[in-house]
C-alpha cells in the first residue's frame, strides 16, 4: 500500500480553481519534490497532504484512510512540516520551540520526560541547532530558524516529512549536512520526503521522482530524467534551458540559457 | 535578560508555591490596612482564631478583618486573576502581546449594561446591576462572534479584533449619550463603575465569581500546552496536531465568561489585563503551563495591592480601584520602551 495517494483531487479557493484531477502515489521511504511555477498550486498540494486543506473532490489518502477520518493529532504523528517561516512574536526559546515537536505523542497533561529531551536533543544535534538551543527563537538568524524547524519537525519523528521551501535560507554547508540527514533518515528510517523547491537542480540531484505541477495539473510526474527536460521546462516556465548531465551524479543538470 | 530554564512540573510548582506565598503575606498586610489600623500581630492571631474556629466576631477588629476586609481581599484577588487569566489568553489567541480581555468589546458591552441598569434603577433589585452588566457582556461577545463570523469561514484573528473594534465603538456612543442625560448621582455611581470598583460586591456574587475562576483556571489549564502552539500561528499549531478552531472557540468562550463576571461585578478595570500578562512573559517566558498559573497568583496579589491603596490614600473615603491600576499603566509602559531602545 502507497503510504501517500492523492485520487482525483480537486481543489478551489473560493471559486478559483487551485488544484484540478491531480492523482499520484508515493510509496514508503521515496523522496519526491513537487516543483512548478509561483501559483502553480505546490504549498496548496503540500496542504491536502498534511489534512489542513481537504480536497472539494477526490481523496487524499494516508496509509490508505482518508485524511478527514484521521484527528490531527494522529496526523501530526504521521506527518511532519518544515514551514518557510514561522511567526515569534512571543519569545519563546529554542529548545522550547523544538520541545512543541512532541506535542502529538503527549498527552494533555504531562510534561515532557527524559525520553522526550532525549528525542530533542539528538534533533538538535543532527541540525547542528545545540549551540543556540538556550536563545530565544526570535533573535536567532533566519538561517538559524530554519534549522531550529527542521529540528521541531524531526522531533515528531513522522513517518512522512514536508519541505515547504526548507533549504532557502540555509548556507552551503547547512544545506549539505541538511541533505546528507535526509538521505541517512530516508535509509536508515524509511522516512518518506515530499519537497517543495523552485531549484530544479536540488530537485533532480535529490528526489526519486518528481512532481511538475503547472497550474493546478501535473504535468510531468516521473524520474528526474522523464521529467526535467528543457522542452517540460520551455512549456511550463516560459523559459530556454539547456539540459545535460551532472558528470558525477549522470542525473539531469539544468542551466538558464538567458 | 532571564536565562532559559526548562520548564517542568517541579519547577511550575516551585514558582507557584513562591507566588502563593507572597499572595498571602500580601492580603495579611492588606488586612491590617484601612481606615481603621489593625496591628499585623492582631491580624494573625484572628486568622489562627479562626482556623481554630474561636473567633469572636464581637469584636470590633475582628469585624473588620472577617466581614469587610476579607471579603473585599478575596474579590480584589478573583477580580485580578479573572482580567490576568483573560489576558494571557486573549494575547495568545490574538498574537498580540498587548492584547487585553476587554480587546473584544466585553468591557464596552457590560458598561452598557451596567449604566442602563442604573439609569432605570435596577440597583434596588438584588443583583439587578451586575445581572445587566453580564447580560451586556455576553450580548457583546455574541454579537463580535456573529460580526466576525458572518464575515467568512473560520474564525480569523483580524476579523474578531475588527469586530470588536466596531462594537465597542458603537458602545462608546451609547455610553457617552446617557452620561450626557443622567441626572448627578446616576453620574456618580456610573462614573465609579467605568473607572472599576470592588466595594460594591455581596459575599454570595463574590463566592459565584470565586468559583468561576477556579473552574475556568482548571479548564484554560488543560489547554495551556494548546496555547504554546497557537501563539507559534495557526498553521503551525494545526500541523503539530491541534484542533485549532474548536481550541480557539473553547478558549474564547471560557475567558469570556470570566471576563465578563469579573466585568459585571466590579467595573472595568483597566490595565490589569494586559499589564500583569506582559510582566510575567518578561520574567516567567511563554510557556503557558507556568504563565497562567503565576499571570493568576500576581494579577490576585497585583490588584489586592491597588485596592489597598485606594481604600488607604484618602481614608475614610475610597478611591475607585481603578484609577491606581491605570497609574500603575503609564509608568510600565514607558519602562517597556526604556527597556525595547537598549
Amino acid at each position: 500500500m502507497p503510504m501517500i495517494s492523492a485520487e482525483n483531487i480537486n481543489f478551489s479557493y473560493a471559486a478559483k480553481p487551485v488544484m484540478e484531477n491531480v492523482s499520484f502515489s508515493i510509496d514508503e521511504a521515496q523522496i519526491v519534490a513537487i516543483i512548478g511555477p509561483n501559483g502553480s498550486g505546490k504549498t496548496t498540494l503540500l496542504r491536502i497532504i498534511n489534512g489542513t486543506l481537504f480536497p472539494d473532490a477526490g481523496q487524499m489518502l494516508i496509509d490508505g484512510k482518508d485524511t478527514g477520518q484521521w484527528s490531527r493529532q494522529e496526523i501530526a504523528r504521521k506527518i511532519a512540516i518544515v514551514p518557510q517561516e514561522t511567526a515569534a512574536i512571543f519569545p519563546f526559546y529554542a529548545e522550547e520551540i523544538v520541545l512543541m515537536g512532541r506535542f502529538p505523542h503527549l498527552n494533555k497533561y504531562r510534561f515532557e520526560d527524559k525520553k522526550d529531551y532525549r528525542i530533542v536533543h539528538e534533533a538538535m544535534e543532527k541540525t547542528d541547532t545545540l549551540a543556540f538551543a538556550s536563545r530565544r527563537f526570535n533573535e536567532l538568524s533566519a538561517g538559524e530558524r530554519q534549522r531550529v524547524l527542521i529540528a521541531r519537525a524531526l522531533a515528531q519523528e513522522p513517518k512522512v516529512l514536508l519541505l515547504d521551501e526548507s533549504t532557502v535560507f540555509l548556507d552551503l554547508k547547512h544545506q549539505s549536512q541538511f541533505l546528507a540527514l535526509l538521505r541517512q533518515l530516508n535509509t536508515a528510517q524509511q522516512l518518506t520526503v515530499i519537497f517543495v523547491t523552485h531549484d530544479i537542480n536540488l530537485a533532480a540531484q535529490h528526489a526519486d521522482r518528481i512532481i511538475l505541477l503547472y497550474s493546478g495539473k501535473i504535468y510531468a510526474i516521473g524520474k528526474p530524467a522523464e521529467v526535467i527536460s528543457a522542452a517540460n521546462i520551455k512549456e511550463v516556465y516560459d523559459v530556454d534551458v539547456l539540459v545535460d548531465q551532472n558528470p558525477q551524479s549522470g542525473l539531469p543538470r539544468m542551466t538558464l540559457l538567458t | 535578560m532571564p536565562i532559559y530554564r526548562r520548564v517542568t512540573l517541579s519547577r511550575v510548582l516551585q514558582i507557584s508555591a513562591l507566588m502563593l506565598m507572597i499572595f498571602v503575606v500580601i492580603c495579611i498586610v492588606s488586612l491590617s490596612l484601612g481606615s481603621v489600623h489593625i496591628d499585623l500581630i492582631d491580624v494573625l492571631r484572628s486568622l489562627v482564631n479562626s482556623f481554630t474556629g474561636k473567633v469572636s466576631l464581637s469584636s470590633q477588629e475582628e469585624l473588620i478583618i472577617f466581614s469587610v476586609r476579607l471579603p473585599r481581599i478575596i474579590f480584589a484577588g478573583v477580580v485580578g486573576a479573572s482580567l490576568s487569566l483573560g489576558g494571557v489568553v486573549f494575547q495568545a489567541i490574538l498574537r498580540n502581546p498587548l492584547a487585553d480581555p476587554y480587546i473584544l468589546g466585553i468591557s464596552g458591552g457590560s458598561a452598557l449594561g451596567a449604566i442602563i441598569g442604573i439609569v432605570i434603577g435596577a440597583g434596588s433589585f438584588y443583583l439587578g446591576i451586575p445581572l445587566l452588566a453580564f447580560v451586556g457582556a455576553l450580548a457583546t461577545v455574541f454579537l463580535v462572534f456573529a460580526v466576525a463570523g458572518s464575515v467568512r469561514g473560520p474564525l480569523s484573528d483580524n476579523s474578531l479584533l475588527l469586530s470588536g473594534v466596531v462594537v465597542n465603538a458603537f458602545f462608546s456612543a451609547a455610553i457617552l449619550f446617557f452620561l450626557s442625560i443622567v441626572n448627578s448621582m446616576e453620574l456618580h455611581s456610573i462614573t465609579f463603575w467605568l473607572m472599576g470598583d470592588l466595594s460594591g460586591a455581596s459575599a454570595k456574587e463574590i463566592y459565584v465569581a470565586a468559583f468561576c475562576l477556579i473552574a475556568g483556571f482548571v479548564l484554560l489549564y488543560a489547554q495551556a500546552r494548546k496555547l504554546n502552539l497557537i501563539v507559534q500561528g495557526e498553521d503551525t499549531a494545526q500541523q503539530l496536531g491541534v484542533n485549532v478552531e474548536r481550541t480557539k472557540q473553547a478558549l474564547l468562550i471560557i475567558t469570556s465568561l470570566l471576563t465578563a463576571v469579573a466585568v459585571s461585578l466590579a467595573g472595568i478595570i483597566g490595565f490589569v489585563g494586559i499589564m500583569v500578562p506582559h510582566f510575567m512573559r518578561l520574567v516567567f517566558g511563554s510557556d503557558h503551563r507556568l504563565l497562567l498559573p503565576v499571570a493568576a497568583l500576581f494579577g490576585a496579589s497585583f490588584l489586592i495591592v491597588a485596592d489597598t491603596i485606594a481604600r488607604v490614600v484618602l481614608a475614610p473615603a475610597e478611591l475607585p480601584v481603578g484609577v491606581i491600576t491605570a497609574l500603575c499603566g503609564a509608568p510600565y509602559f514607558i519602562f517597556l520602551l526604556k527597556r525595547k531602545s537598549h
